[in-house]
């Protein structure tokens, strides 16, 4: 599993695939951050957060698009399965790179917050109330709620990739299903059933999430999210497993 | 040791392999002989555990593949159709990613070089697997599956797309393995096995139709019955003459022609050597013979023979 690890950190930083996936980060974080409290002159950032789902579910594709695909295509997987290695610890092996490179690039998005608080001090020196703080308790609580969905999104994206070998179908596949999971919870609001509106949402990971942008801290969301991340990477094995048995 | 009892793969109503047993004793270098689409590499695939039979079952010294997973890969080096090479990744790390990937317990640098300095790839461990000549490629593939020093190696057809030196490279470098490993080697190539193993399974539609000792195949195919001879002087004599003879069951033009000689493919009855009857018939009728070679087997022509020889003949 260590040695998958360390391959695929590796191999994230000697191809393009790794610069392009914190450049996209960084590039879009910073555009939605600017957008969403700079702009629009708040320190508010319920509003970043909920956006960032959007921006995770751009990025976090392009960062599972390979890994299985990829060692499909050019065979390479046929070392990985003959190898005296589980299926699991493959996969898991590809799963904790994916989720490292995943938690650098959140960690540099943090150079988003300075000028909150650059703005907020300023404002605090000049007299005002300080109003303009941002709440830091807030901010790590919304970290960690998005670092759980993109655990869930990239084993989502771990799975659809162990089942094609075309890295251009596993992104869209990938995308089209995060997609359409946030959407079953934006717009579950039209729908009259109050039995399957409540299923849905219960679903949904947008719903879940919103919660931590209110500054909720909901125990049933972490266990709802690290579920799905499980059940995703037990059917990305279990993929290998049935391929093995055709 | 490799056992292999009633194996089957099917997919969906194709028998790719179709209940194949046999047994690769310890030091043996056995050669999986087969034309292209006989199913040699799902067997090995199956030996490999890449893929699961359907039903019978594969022990590697007495584990079995499917059952007992780790211990059985443990001692398999394998080397697929298509080397898996990370081509981003130079020779030097790809084959430290394979011992990570094995958990060898050897000291890393001193065993990686060990393989590199046994496959000859030495002078080339820091460049990127990308810019390596198909031959490197695949001296890298063998040396990824000797990594962690496998007791039981196994190699799907490691010859294929290299040139004729590169083969015999290849061929030496496995006859070596052979002195300290257990190893398996498919091929379509019959001067291959021939050339490397001790043992020869040959196998077609699924099914092993010999399975015997180099030497003893070699006898059954070398008894050459087909010449190629080029003679010079009138064509339809020399035909109407050379089938008159004894032992020649048939004779005809190949249509290859120099000056006033033509070559002829000249076929005898089992066991009759004729090579000194024709020359000297053809001496006598004053028509010099230009050139005269024999015909060697294709693969084709074994696998019929082996079809239709009687149980008593193969053994």
């Amino acid at each position: 599993m260590i040695a998958i690890f360390k391959r695929e950190m590796r191999a994230y930083f000697t191809t393009s695939t790794g610069y392009v996936f914190l450049a996209v980060a960084l590039a879009l974080s910073g555009i939605v951050f600017g957008a969403s409290t700079l702009l629009m002159s708040s320190g508010d950032t319920g509003a970043y957060f909920s956006l960032m789902l959007f921006v995770l579910l751009i990025i976090l594709p392009i960062l599972t698009m390979r890994s299985f695909s990829e060692e499909r295509r050019t065979k390479t997987e046929q070392l990985l399965l003959t190898a005296p290695i589980t299926t699991t610890q493959m996969v898991l092996g590809k799963f904790l790179s994916a989720l490292s490179m995943f938690l650098i690039a959140l960690t540099l998005t943090c150079v988003n917050y300075i000028p909150l608080f650059a703005y907020a001090v300023d404002f605090k020196s000049s007299g005002h109330i300080n109003a303009m703080a941002p709440n830091i308790a807030l901010i790590v609580g919304n970290m960690i709620a998005l670092i759980l969905v993109g655990m869930s999104f990239i084993a989502i994206g771990l799975f659809v990739s162990s089942l094609t070998e075309n890295q251009f179908a596993s992104v869209v596949i990938t995308i089209a299903i995060l997609l359409g999971l946030l959407l079953i919870g934006i717009f579950n609001s039209f729908i009259e059933s109050y039995a399957i509106r409540t299923i849905l949402s219960w679903l949904s990971i947008y719903s879940r999430y919103t919660a931590f942008t209110y500054g909720i801290f909901d125990i049933g969301a972490i266990i709802y999210y690290l579920s799905i991340s499980g059940v995703f990477l037990f059917l990305a094995v279990r993929v290998f497993e049935a391929r093995k048995y055709n | 040791m490799v056992e292999i009892k009633h194996l089957v793969k099917r997919f969906g109503n194709h028998f790719a392999v179709d209940d194949i047993s046999f047994t690769v004793g310890d030091g043996e270098v056995v050669g999986f002989l087969g034309p292209n689409g006989a199913g040699k590499s799902t067997t090995m695939n199956m030996i490999t555990g890449y893929l699961s039979s359907t039903s019978g079952t594969v022990l590697i010294d007495g584990h079995d593949i499917l059952e007992d997973t780790m211990q059985a890969k443990k001692l398999i080096g394998f080397l697929p159709e298509q080397p898996p090479l990370y081509i981003d990744m130079t020779v030097w790390e790809y084959l430290s990613f394979v011992f990570d990937l094995k958990d060898c317990k050897f000291n890393k640098k001193k065993h990686i070089e060990e393989v590199c300095s046994l496959v000859k790839i030495l002078d080339v461990k820091n460049r990127l697997i990308r810019n390596l000549s198909k031959g490197y490629k695949q001296r890298v593939g063998i040396a990824g599956a000797l990594i962690g020093n496998p007791k039981i190696v196994i190699f799907d057809e490691p010859t294929v797309g290299l040139d004729p030196k590169q083969i015999i490279d290849i061929r030496n470098l496995i006859r070596n393995l052979g002195k300290n490993h257990t190893v398996i080697l498919s091929t379509h190539i019959m001067q291959e096995v021939q050339a490397v193993c001790d043992r020869i399974v040959v196998i077609n539609n699924g099914k092993i139709i010999a399975d015997e000792k180099t030497a003893s195949f070699n006898n059954a195919v070398n008894q050459n019955t087909r010449y190629r001879v080029k003679i010079a002087g009138p064509q339809k004599e020399i035909l109407k003459h050379v089938r008159s003879l004894v032992g020649i069951v048939s004779c005809e033009v190949h249509g290859e022609r120099e000056g006033d000689a033509f070559s002829y493919d000249i076929e005898s009855a089992q066991n009759i050597d004729i090579r000194k009857s024709l020359f000297r018939a053809l001496a006598d009728k004053g028509w010099p013979m230009l050139g005269m070679e024999p015909i060697g087997m294709e693969l084709e022509d074994i696998f019929l023979k082996l079809i239709n020889a009687p149980k008593g003949d193969k053994k």
